[in-house]
């Protein structure tokens, strides 16, 4: 895609005196990593396809504070959620919708005693709504009798019982979806998470996420599907570690609906 | 000679449930030794997670067979334990079957002991298989050797000799009763049904009605007396959960599994920095300065809250925790089980230790270092498997995070690129050394 996509700030809404439906919060993934990046930009796309009136903070969007809350680190995350609260508040957001599990999980459930009350929601969860709605249309396309399994990100499935939605959308697209042995509540961590995707892993006799792209194999899926950015990298990285990345695509579940809609 | 069975059978009942009293006493104390926290919210809730989770054992039929044995026992437990109400009677008073009156209905009740007795019996054996024959992957880890172990036998073992003694009893009661014996025999006809004891007659062929009575007062005897011990075993095993798991339940988390605490104490500080008119050379408010400074996550037992403490005493130490742990699956040192063990485990050397002196002393040891090392909190993905594995609601998860917050914020001992990323969010508004001004560089990149 060659042209520049619109992308506006809540500065600009608030500039022109308009308020945007839904704040997309990008997250520090969906910003500077490249491949997560690539997910942002998708997302973007189905959101103008359906005409969604979105806004997102840009540079005045900061860490939700996951990765330090869940490494112990209570202090900078109470700062990182005061400040990114003020900021929310005083742009009087209402609903906020987010790519990454880990931003989401933080604002709907630790930013409210701390002042900030929004209606949270999974970009999966956003997508079946306008699907609902009749604001977006998913279909096969190219992904149709693809064999696909759906790796539930921890911070969405069992920390928030999201389970449904991605899966809806990807029967939407036609796909033969494959459960892995552990999948749902039993799901199985990539192994990014608690702030585990900064640091060394402890020495042990595997990776996990060489453990949990092994489990996904013994599926034969032709994509690993995911509705996390650290998921994604993490079970990219394992892909790759078991010489896979020729047979196996891991793709969020955004970006698909995207490429079938050929946007 | 009767009234001194009575009185011998009273002071044992006494003495036994006395000892169960203190010792029980001694785990609400030590319980309290936690931090409070505030589990009054939604009782009705709360009620309905414990008759579900706890009372009818959903969660434990997430591994179907184990958990169906699990429930056969469970009932075995508890159905059984009516019949140890009229051996309470009978062994009182002197009387004989006294629910006999009953009629049908005892029949019945008695009848279906029986057959629990000897499911209970066929369950615990296939336990033991499972535990010491079979290579099941959580009954193998390093936390599980020595004592245990052995607890887990023992457990397995008294109740194989409860449930013999159980049959061997009303064996010999029957034949006491087929022969009209003193005492033993009712007018109304036999008393009880004995579906599964009856094949056990054959082995009393020849036996006098003395020695019948020998066999069957020495196995009403072993049985109660068996029963008391057993009652004052829990307090030293991973028994004890057959009580606390209804209490833990109704106190566990009611809110989604990802959503952590916000420490309070942090808020206040943060609330002061973020405050512009804040004074920060304001003298401190009236009694504040006498308050100890708060400690920022936990290094010690006391520094848990009382829920955690319970979950310590109420871990079977089935680990299903540690089955489900990616960090345990991929040979990282990290096991939950292994962190509810250790906290329970130092919480009884506190517990000791007040016992002794009357207070607690620093005996130079603490949870941290001592028993949960830094390389196990480190492995933790905060992925909640183990919370959501546990069939009685505990949450190893907290612990592991209230100790990384003493490392991280008492001790600024973090993993070196973990400390790093927090400085990056610190400084740049994201784990990495990128510019919070290039935050959105990825809309205008093709």
């Amino acid at each position: 895609m060659a042209e520049v996509i619109k992308v506006p700030t809540m500065a600009e809404y608030m500039a022109e005196g308009k308020k945007p439906e839904i704040l997309f919060w990008v997250g520090c993934m969906g910003s500077f990593d490249d491949r997560a990046k690539k997910v942002t930009k998708a997302f973007v796309k189905l959101l103008h396809e359906a005409k969604v009136d979105f806004a997102v903070l840009g540079t005045e969007e900061s860490c939700n504070g996951d990765p330090a809350k869940r490494a112990g680190n209570e202090f900078l995350f109470q700062m990182q959620a005061a400040t990114n609260i003020e900021v929310l508040n005083g742009y009087e957001i209402k609903k906020v919708v987010t790519a990454c599990p880990h931003c989401f999980n933080t604002l709907k459930n630790e930013y409210p005693a701390l002042g900030g009350n929004y209606e949270v929601m999974h970009h999966t969860t956003f997508l079946k709504s306008l699907l609902e709605e009749g604001r977006l249309k998913v279909e096969g396309g190219k992904f149709k009798g693809k064999r696909i399994t759906f790796h539930d990100p921890c911070y969405l499935g069992r920390a928030n019982n999201v389970y449904e939605a991605p899966r809806d959308l990807l029967r939407k697209l036609e796909v033969e979806l494959v459960e892995m042995r552990k999948c749902k509540s039993n799901g199985f961590c990539c192994g990014a998470g608690g702030g585990q995707m900064f640091k060394e892993p402890e020495p042990g006799n595997k990776e996990v996420n060489i453990e949990r792209t092994e489990q996904a194999m013994e599926v034969k899926p032709d994509i690993i599907a995911a509705g996390c950015p650290f998921c994604n990298t993490m079970m990219t990285d394992g892909v790759k570690g078991k010489n896979q990345e020729g047979t196996i695509e891991v793709m969020d579940v955004a970006e698909m609906i995207a490429n079938a809609h050929d946007l | 000679m009767q009234i001194i069975a009575q009185i011998a059978f009273l002071i044992v009942l006494v003495a036994g449930i006395a000892f169960f009293t203190r010792n029980i006493r001694r785990v609400i104390r030590n319980v309290k030794l936690g931090r409070k926290v505030d589990r009054s919210d939604n009782p009705g809730e709360r009620f309905a997670k414990m008759a579900r989770v706890a009372l009818g054992q959903s969660k434990m039929v997430k591994k179907p067979f184990a958990g169906f044995l699990h429930i056969i026992v469970y009932l075995g437990f508890i159905i059984i334990n009516i019949e140890v109400l009229e051996i309470i009677i009978d062994g009182v008073f002197g009387t004989h079957r006294i629910l006999s009156f009953l009629g049908f209905g005892y029949n019945f009740l008695i009848g279906s002991f029986e057959i629990l007795a000897l499911m209970v019996l066929l369950g615990v054996t296939i336990f033991w298989l499972r535990r010491n024959v079979s290579n099941i992957y959580r009954f193998l880890g390093n936390e599980l050797k020595g004592w245990p172990k052995n607890d887990a036998n023992y457990i397995l073992y008294f109740e194989m000799v409860l449930m013999i003694l159980f049959l061997t009893m009303n064996a010999a009661d029957y034949q006491l009763q087929l022969n009209g014996a003193d005492h033993y025999a009712q007018n109304a006809g036999i008393a009880g049904s004995f579906p599964i004891s009856q094949y056990l007659l054959p082995w009393f062929e020849g036996f006098s009605n003395a020695t019948l009575i020998i066999i069957e007062r020495t196995t009403w005897w072993l049985h109660i007396v068996g029963i008391l011990i057993f009652l004052n075993y829990l307090y030293y095993s991973k028994h004890l959960h057959i009580l606390l798991a209804f209490p833990n339940v109704y106190l566990s988390k009611l809110t989604p599994q990802g959503k952590f605490d916000n420490l309070e104490a942090v808020t206040n500080e943060v609330k002061l920095m973020m405050d512009p008119d804040a004074d920060p050379y304001a003298m401190p408010a009236e009694g504040a300065e006498d308050e100890a400074p708060e400690k920022f996550g936990a290094s010690d037992v006391v520094d848990l809250n009382q829920v955690q403490l319970l979950n310590a005493y109420t871990c079977t130490e089935c680990g299903r925790c540690t089955a489900e742990c990616p960090a345990n699956q991929t040979g990282k040192k990290l096991s939950p089980r292994k962190v509810m063990m250790d906290t329970r485990d130092r919480l009884e050397e506190v517990g000791n230790i007040i016992n002794e002196k009357g207070s607690f002393e620093d005996d130079g040891k603490q949870l941290l270092d001592n028993y949960i090392l830094r390389e196990e909190l480190w492995a933790c993905t905060t992925c909640n498997a183990c919370v959501e594995a546990c069939p009685i609601g505990i949450d190893p998860l907290s612990i592991i995070l209230d100790m990384r917050r003493y490392l991280v914020m008492e001790q600024s001992a973090a993993p070196l690129d973990l400390a790093n990323a927090m400085t990056n969010i610190e400084n740049n508004g994201a784990p990495w050394p990128y510019n919070q001004m290039d935050r959105l560089n990825w809309a205008n990149e093709n």
